[in-house]
This record gives structure tokens, sequence and C-alpha cells, in this order.
């Protein structure tokens, strides 16, 4: 039988979509964490940069008619807690420079007094996070707008932020194997129940035709439902080819019977000798078609048979020995002796007793009917390097045909056309050979005359 | 000896019994479970043929109620069931021996002699020519005190001379008794084995003679 070529895997299939799933679910999580992580840091920096810029504007004084600043210590050194980071700051009054860098650009968006204003832009050769607050301070009853703008670089924000990028990168690298390995645990469980019930279907013998009662998950109920339907329709159709072949083999063989009983009855009331001779050649014809019926039943029951090959212990000794038995009458009427020789302690072999029972005697009859007359056909079993069952005559042998060939359907050898046969005798042994991983091995006798055929199975 | 024939088929049942007849047997036949079991009841056999297939039950159940009842008759079973199939169980069940349908009587024959000689019965079946006693069932030509173990062929060409002394039995006749309908023979081939049984006989007053272009007779010496 061939496999099934598989298509794909459910375990893999499932497990893929899972990983892919864990996959973009940790490139989210990194995402997230990471723009979360960032924000809160920018957050914190324009928190220190408003305060600061507040602190600046707190310290603006009226003096005199002009406005003055007393730069706060606190101010600046409240934007140190972030390292390494330049501090830029500059105070506009209308327009004008009062302290500070007079190169500092003004903000994108003017702050008014309610609102403060943000903007990010590079400045000398950084990029800074700039603030900017408005005041109107009254310099003798005149109202003056005062724009306090207090710029950082970003270094050390961006350290954080790669600091928290590494620790979100790590956080969802953990996830996805994490998830990965969840996802390859849940395929494989998912898959268990499967598992069972192949385990079921492939564990049993190959008659066992019982239908599957194994744990069944609900999704898989319609298919071993189908599935027992078509085992019990194989069962009964495999058990209706039986029993046709049986009934087949009694509906040919009775009227064979009956003619092949009054043509013998004929026969011997008939006087003149040619008479005789036309019954003699009548008979023979019922012959050859009673045993190719018969053959051709026989291989039919074989073929079936192999199908689903059964599993006993067999007693080859037992088989050949009774065999042997049951032909010697056949093999007296011709005055051939069958000498028997079994070793007391052979092994057995596992296969079809019947099956067997009908390779050996096919060999036996075979060898018997190509005997001549007063001649002896040796049945062996040896057992040495394998187990062999060998049987020897001293007929005509094969003439020269190739052995191979003689094991097809219907071949039989060159010199044989005054012999009743079927040529399906060797065909049935090598057929039986074959389901029990034995050869059927032809070769001509030792002495140059006669056949010998066997059977040889490997030790186990 | 004495047969009972078990067989539903009455074309084959009859030619049969006509066959069997022919070799100087005394046949009854029954053809149903039930009139086997009466013919059983009232007479005895040295053999019963039983057919497995019957109208009116499986000839297996027979076979079962026959062992039950240790009676020691001795059962062929003919069958048209396939080689490859049920037929194990058949030796299991009692039967001693089994032959498949279409059969030849010559092998049918030697079935009953051996089965026969293996129940160790059957000691009617001997004949008596002169002093010489042919003994089918052990296959052996008593001379005086002197047994012979006989050989197949030269058994079966002794019944046919010791059923009837005197009459000429030609090459051809012969031929066909002796050798199977499946091989081609020569007719010449009869002179070997009528030479085997003249040897055998030789102790004997028991002869052999050619009857020229006719064939042989068996006389015995005066």
């Amino acid at each position: 039988m061939t496999a099934q070529r598989a298509s794909g895997s459910i375990r893999r299939r499932l497990f893929l979509q899972l990983a892919l799933i864990a996959a973009l679910l940790s490139v989210g999580l990194f995402l997230v964490t990471r723009s979360l992580a960032a924000s809160a840091v920018e957050a914190m920096q324009d928190g220190i940069l408003a305060a600061s810029a507040t602190s600046i504007a707190d310290a603006l004084r009226s003096e005199d008619g002009a406005i003055t600043l007393d730069l706060p210590y606190s101010a600046l050194s409240m934007l140190g807690t972030i390292n390494q980071d330049r501090v830029f700051y500059r105070v506009v009054v209308d327009g004008e420079t009062l302290t500070g860098y007079e190169d500092l650009p003004p903000p994108d968006e003017t702050p008014t007094i309610s609102r403060n204003s943000f903007s990010t832009f590079a400045y000398r050769d950084d990029e800074v996070r700039m603030v900017s607050v408005a005041r109107v301070v009254s310099t003798g009853g005149v109202p003056s707008t005062v724009q306090i703008s207090v710029a950082q670089t970003r270094l050390g924000l961006s350290a954080i932020s790669q600091r928290i990028s590494g620790v979100a990168t790590a956080a969802g690298l953990g996830f996805f194997l994490v998830a990965t390995a969840l996802s390859l645990w849940a395929a494989r469980s998912a898959l268990r129940p499967l598992e069972r019930m192949t385990e079921a279907v492939t564990r049993r013998g190959p008659g066992d035709l019982r239908p599957l009662q194994a744990e069944t998950p609900a999704e898989l109920v319609p298919f071993v439902d189908a599935l027992n339907s078509f085992i019990s329709r194989l069962g009964a159709s495999l058990q209706r080819s039986e029993d046709l072949i049986a009934e087949a083999a009694h509906r040919v063989r009775t009227p064979l019977a009956t003619v092949r009983a009054k043509a013998e009855v004929t026969h011997r009331k008939l006087q003149k000798p040619e008479h005789r001779l036309t019954m003699r050649e009548m008979i023979r014809a019922i012959d050859e078609s009673s045993r190719s019926a018969g053959q051709l039943l026989d291989h039919a029951m074989v073929s079936f048979r192999t199908d689903s090959l059964s599993e006993d212990t067999v007693d080859l000794a037992e088989i050949v020995q009774e065999t042997c038995a049951r032909l010697e009458p056949a093999a007296g009427l011709k005055d051939v002796e069958i000498r028997c020789q079994t070793p007391a302690d052979a092994p057995t072999v596992r296969g079809d007793w019947l099956l067997l029972q009908s390779a050996i005697r096919n060999i036996v009859d075979n060898a018997v009917k190509y005997s001549p007359d007063d001649s002896v056909v040796d049945v062996r079993l040896e057992v040495g390097a394998n187990i062999r069952i060998s049987v020897t005559d001293l007929g005509r042998g094969f003439g020269g045909a190739d052995l191979e060939a003689l094991k097809a359907r219907f071949a039989r050898g060159g010199n044989v056309s005054d012999i009743v046969g079927s040529g399906l005798g060797l065909t049935i042994a090598d057929e039986v050979a074959r389901a029990h991983g034995a050869r059927l091995e032809l070769e001509p006798n030792k002495n140059g005359e006669g056949a010998c055929v066997s059977i040889v199975f490997p030790l186990s | 000896m004495r047969f009972l024939l078990i067989e539903d088929n009455e074309s084959l049942a009859g030619a049969v019994v006509e066959r069997l007849q022919m070799d100087g047997h005394v046949v009854d036949h029954a053809d149903t479970l039930d009139a086997a079991q009466a013919c059983i009841a009232v007479a005895d056999y040295d053999l019963i043929l039983l057919d497995i297939m019957l109208p009116d039950g499986d000839g297996r159940t027979f076979l079962a109620s026959h062992r039950k009842a240790e009676k020691q008759t001795p059962v062929i079973v003919t069958t048209a069931r396939s080689e490859v199939s049920d037929r194990v169980g058949l030796l299991d069940l009692g039967a001693d021996d089994y032959i498949t349908k279409p059969f030849d009587f010559s092998e049918l024959e030697a079935r009953c002699r051996a089965v026969l000689r293996r129940h160790g019965g059957a000691a009617a079946n001997r004949v008596v020519f002169a002093d010489a006693v042919l003994d089918s069932t052990a296959g052996e030509l008593r001379i005086g005190e002197v047994g012979q173990t006989l050989r197949n062929r030269e058994l079966r060409l002794l019944e046919v001379f010791f059923a009837s002394p005197g009459q000429v039995f030609s090459k051809s006749y012969l031929m066909d008794r002796l050798f199977s309908f499946s091989s081609d023979v020569n007719e010449n081939a009869i002179e070997v084995y009528v030479g085997r049984i003249r040897k055998r006989l030789e102790p004997s007053s028991a002869r052999i003679e050619t009857v020229r272009g006719l064939g042989y007779r068996l006389v015995a010496l005066t």
C-alpha cells in the first residue's frame, strides 16, 4: 500500500500561526513601551524646563522704569539633573534681548500668559528642546511683554530612551520566546487527540474490522463516524467476496463432479478401444477445466487473504507433514513416494495457516504431477541461516524455461503440454511466499534432472 | 465393502453408486441427514462418504454427532468448497479424510484404503485365489505364510485379475485401470507391471497368462 503524501502539517501550521501572532504582539509591545517611555521622558524634561522658565520669570523685577533680571541659580541647576546636557536661555523684552543667548531662535509658536509653548529644533550641532514662557511686567505703568525661553540639549534624554528601548527589546524578545514555547505546547496538545486516534487506527491488525472506539473530540466525531461506516461496509464487502468465492467453487465443482463421475462410469462400460479413448479425452478435458476453475478460485482466495494477512503462529513442520500425508494417496497412484523430513525443533513463523498450507500443497502437488512413475519426491524442512522448505523431484525439470517467468500467472513451461495444469500453482506459492516475507526459489535439481522448488523464510 | 453415501445431488450420487458397485462394493445412498441417520441405525458400514452441504443441515453437524455417539465407522468428507477455505475444521470435527469434488475414483479408492488401514479393520476385504490371498486394505499379497507388501499399481492390477479369474483383460483396459486420465501413457507400459505381479505370484500356483493378441488372464497351475 502506498502512503498518502502529506500536504502540510496541521501542527506546523498551528504553531507557525501562533508564533506569527506572538511576533506581532512582541513588536507591538516593544513599540508601545518605547513610545510610552519616550513621551514620559519628554514630559519630564518639559516639566523641568517649564519650572526653570517659570522660576526665571518669577525673578523678573521692574526697577526705575527698566526690567532687570537676577538669574536665580536654582533655575539652571534644576536642569542639571539631566546629565551632560547643555542649557541655553534667552529673555526677550518687547523684542529686545535682555539677557542670554541672542542667537537662540524664537519659538515656533508665540506663548501667551496662560499657555507655554514648546518646540524642538537643531541648535549648535545638537537637537534641543525649548520652552517659552510669556509674562507681562509693568514698568512705570507701561506693560511690557517678556518672553523667557529655556532650551536644553536632549543627549541625556536619548540615553535614557535608549536604555528603555533596550529593556523594551528584551521584554519583547522574552515575550516572543515564551509565547513561541507556549504555542508549540498548544499545537501539540491540541493535536494529541488526533494522534491518539491515529495510533488506535494503526495499532490494529489488518484483519481487525471492528469500529474505532478511541476517545474522540467533538470536531472529529463526523470523521470517525464516516470512518466507522466505511469499515463496516468494507467488512461486509470482504465477507461477501469470501462467501462468493466459496459459493462459486461449490457451484462450479458440483456439476463437474457429476459429469466426471458419469464419464468414468461410461468409460468403464465401453468396449471399443476408440470409444474408450474418446471418453478418456473427455475426462481429461473435465480434469483440465476443473483444475483451472479450482486453481482460479484458490488464487482469488489467496489474493484476497494476502490482502488482510492474519498473524497466526504457524508450525511449518506440522504443515509440511500434514500436506505430505494428505498427498500420499494421490502420489501412490503412480507409485511415487513422498519422503518428508522435518527437524524436531523447527521454529514457527507468523502468518496465515491456510495460505502457507496452500502454497506448500501446490508445490508438492506439482512435484508429484511431474514426477515419473516409481520415483521419489523429497520434501525437506531445513533450518540454517534461514528456514527452507525444499521440494525436489526427479521429473523433467524446467526444460530451460525462464525460471522467474514461470511464477507469472498462467505461465507454464514449454515441456509440459502433455500434463494437465493451470499455470497458477507457482503463482499461488509465489504470492503466499511474498506475503510472508519469504521468497520462492526455482532451480534445476542438482543431479541435472528434475526440479527443486523452495520457499525460503528469513530467520526472524 | 459396504458404503453409505450421503449426497443430495441425485445425479452425482447415482454415478458414484454405480461406479462403486462396479468394483463390487455395496452402496446405500441417503440424500438427507435424516435418511443417513436412519441407515446408520439399521446397518453397519465400513465407510461413510459425506457431502458437507446438505439440504437439511451442515454435514459438520452430522460429523459432530457421529463422533459424539462414539461410532467407529470412518468418514470421508466430499467437499465442493474452495481448497483454501474451511476444510481445516473438517479433520478437527472428526472426519478421517476429505476429498475435493470433482474427484478421481482411483484417488477416492486409495483414500478409502488408507483410512481403513488406519482403522485396522475391514478384514472382509480379502480375495482368495488358489493359494494366494490378496488383502486390498493392507496392500498385501499372502502366499502360504509369506506376505509381500505391494506397491499401489501392483495391488490395483492384482485386484482386477483377482476379481474375475479367468477373464481376459486387454492391455488398453488394464491401462485405463492403472493410469490416471490426466497423463499420456504408452500401452506397452502395462507389460512392466504385468511382469512385476508375475514375479510376486511366482511362489504361488497362480499365474498371469498371456493370451496372444487379446491380453492377459489369471489362471491357476494344475
